[in-house]
């Protein structure tokens, strides 16, 4: 979902891509080759215990950092990634070359200003960019994978596995905490599990829970994986292979639901690619833009993870957790909420995000609710949305304000 | 302006209202504007009463251009939103120029008196002389700069008098605590001891009230 923002561009544009889905159709059943990159990572010995009952023996959080903590460790923002992102917010991921997932939103003299907050992002746990996950050794055999093994975790394990992170940084309170999508649940979680250590919390194209239709296109998409010849059940790092096509269909279902139906009209409408062929390998340009999305997606991806982590989102359901009052989560909270909707986002709909207003309302919270009128659908979080980057930028420097914090 | 969208208020000027209300309340106190616009009031309170004050507005636009200069506001409906907040919530709870503009006024002050302490209530006085002037001579429905929107498109669908307005206080059991009449420049009207006076030359009523 993160990864649009950088291939947004090329779709527009609509040529780099079309040679490497070309490339790409004939490489990834090959099996997308994952580079050892090294994370900078910090690694806890007595590991976390989860929400299921299973205690990891050892928790790593790969996490990055920008600008500078001030001397009262007050200025620390906690930037919580989405489904398929990772920690390298706002600098060149090192697997994919590619911009960080959120350049628009972190850096100097963006929304959230790195020469004036102290930004942190962190792999989740159960991700595959060097935090705990699938793809770490396996607590009972360290010569392998926990692959399927790995123990199912839920939005709240993610939160508690930054928490650790956070402490670790000798930051007691965070002054923001801001996220999308899945992220935006985690700024949620934070919020309710950590009322104290977060002076104000952003959601962004977010919810409460995952609705049975969100879980539902995840379910295809675990199907797909499932599917592939080349999953062996979970264990395909022991026969060498990936399940590249599978993952690939995951992730193409995922990006319909990322973007609305006028976003696609708009950059491909019914257009052919390579007209002049009208016989024979005729495509349209939106499936050949999906294959590259998906194609491109089991390069940086593992399979594994993505299961993990869709199911850690279908999990989500805060009120749940309080009696079946999303309102009980935030009772006596003081923490100041931004809730920000995208106006054309049909997976987390806007009201999605008034469900959670009014909810703070019932207690009394400090919230400001914003739709941002959009037609790029969910993936409006990642783009280039003058209105809703003003509001943040807005928000925050009213809650510095308030916090005290100089300018 | 576009009429197919709800607007919610009329002549939506906040400056105003704006140091009448504010002189109505206490420092350091919690207080709700509902139709905040874009937050001009909830801004001065905090800077010169350090109130943690919030809004709700209908406007989206407005909103953003609230959250945008860092105002607590969310996009809310005055009808319909405020049963979601617990009781006793606010000190003040402040509707400005909105009440004539609500499906159910009435509901709208009970709702404000539950959840908050006093409630202050502006509003554009339809007894004002120059609205019956012009619809006794006239014979239709007045325009003057508070009502300045044809009858047909016009957000103002309860409008009331000064004398309504405390007929209603008294039928619900509110206690008006303060009670002025303005004109459209915010100049307090002369005739404080007279409601009926008030009622004749005010062009807009404000009031402090209270549970009884």
């Amino acid at each position: 979902m993160v990864l649009q923002s950088r291939e947004e561009p090329c779709g527009i544009e609509g040529i780099a891509w079309r040679g490497a889905a070309a490339h790409m159709r004939k490489t990834m059943d090959q099996g997308p080759n994952f580079s050892e990159t090294p994370h900078q990572s910090v690694s806890f010995d007595d590991g976390l215990t989860l929400d299921c009952g299973r205690h990891l023996n050892r928790l790593t959080v790969a996490y990055r950092t920008y600008g500078t903590l001030n001397a009262a460790r007050s200025n620390a923002i906690l930037i919580c990634h989405a489904l398929t992102g990772d920690q390298y917010v706002a600098e060149t991921q090192p697997v994919t070359g590619k911009p960080g997932w959120w350049g628009a939103v972190v850096g100097p003299g963006r929304p959230v200003d790195t020469e004036r907050y102290f930004v942190i992002c962190a792999n989740v746990l159960g991700g595959c960019m060097g935090s705990t996950g699938p793809r770490s050794p396996h607590d009972e055999r360290p010569g392998e994978p926990w692959g399927v093994d790995f123990p199912p975790v839920t939005i709240a394990d993610m939160v508690r596995a930054q928490k650790r992170l956070v402490d670790h940084l000798g930051i007691e309170k965070l002054f923001a905490v801001i996220g999308g999508s899945m992220g935006g649940m985690q700024a949620l979680a934070w919020a309710a599990l950590y009322p104290e250590q977060v002076f104000a919390a952003v959601p962004v194209a977010a919810a409460a829970y995952h609705s049975a239709q969100n879980i539902a296109f995840h379910e295809i998409g675990r199907q797909a994986i499932a599917a592939d010849p080349s999953f062996h059940g979970g264990r395909y790092w022991a026969e060498g292979v990936t399940p590249a096509r599978g993952l690939a269909v995951a992730r193409m279902t995922a990006h319909i639901t990322y973007v609305s139906e006028a976003a696609l009209t708009r950059k491909f409408g019914r257009k052919l690619q390579g007209a002049s062929d009208l016989l024979i390998g005729d495509r349209f340009e939106v499936e050949s833009y999906l294959e590259h999305q998906g194609s491109s997606f089991v390069r940086r991806f593992d399979a594994n993870s993505y299961l993990t982590i869709t199911r850690a989102m279908d999990l989500f359901d805060l009120a749940a957790d309080h009696d079946g009052s999303l309102a009980a989560a935030f009772t006596g909270t003081r923490t100041r909420f931004l809730l920000v909707s995208f106006s054309s986002d049909w997976l987390f709909p806007t009201a999605q995000s008034r469900a959670i207003a009014k909810a703070l309302n019932h207690v009394a919270a400090n919230v400001s609710f914003v739709e941002i009128m959009s037609d790029k659908g969910h993936d409006a979080f990642l783009l280039d949305e003058p209105d809703f980057h003003r509001t943040l930028s807005g928000f925050l420097a009213g809650c510095a304000e308030h916090a005290g914090l100089g300018s | 302006m576009n009429f197919t969208q709800p607007v919610r208020f009329v002549a939506k000027n906040m400056r105003v209202d704006l140091a009448l209300i504010a002189g109505m309340v206490a420092p350091n106190s919690r207080v709700l504007d509902i139709g905040c616009g874009d937050g001009t009031l909830i801004d001065h309170l905090f800077r010169t009463k350090q109130c943690d004050a919030r809004g709700i507005e209908i406007d989206m636009a407005e909103v953003t251009r609230a959250v945008t200069h860092g105002l607590p506001v969310m996009q809310g409906d005055a009808d319909s939103d405020l049963a979601n907040y617990p009781d006793a919530a606010f000190d003040y709870v402040i509707l400005s120029r909105t009440l004539q503009a609500v499906e159910k006024p009435r509901e709208v002050l009970r709702q404000m008196l539950r959840i908050s302490t006093f409630a202050i209530v502006s509003f554009p006085n339809f007894g004002h002389w120059s609205l019956r002037l012009q619809l006794l001579f006239g014979g239709k429905m007045p325009m003057t700069r508070a009502w300045h929107r044809m009858w047909y498109e016009t957000p103002n669908i309860h409008p009331c008098t000064i004398r309504d307005f405390f007929a209603l206080c008294e039928a619900d059991g509110y206690k008006v605590e303060q009670w002025l009449a303005a004109d459209e420049d915010g100049k307090k009207a002369p005739w404080r001891k007279f409601a009926s006076l008030a009622n004749f030359f005010g062009e807009q009523g404000l009031f402090l009230l209270r549970k009884v």
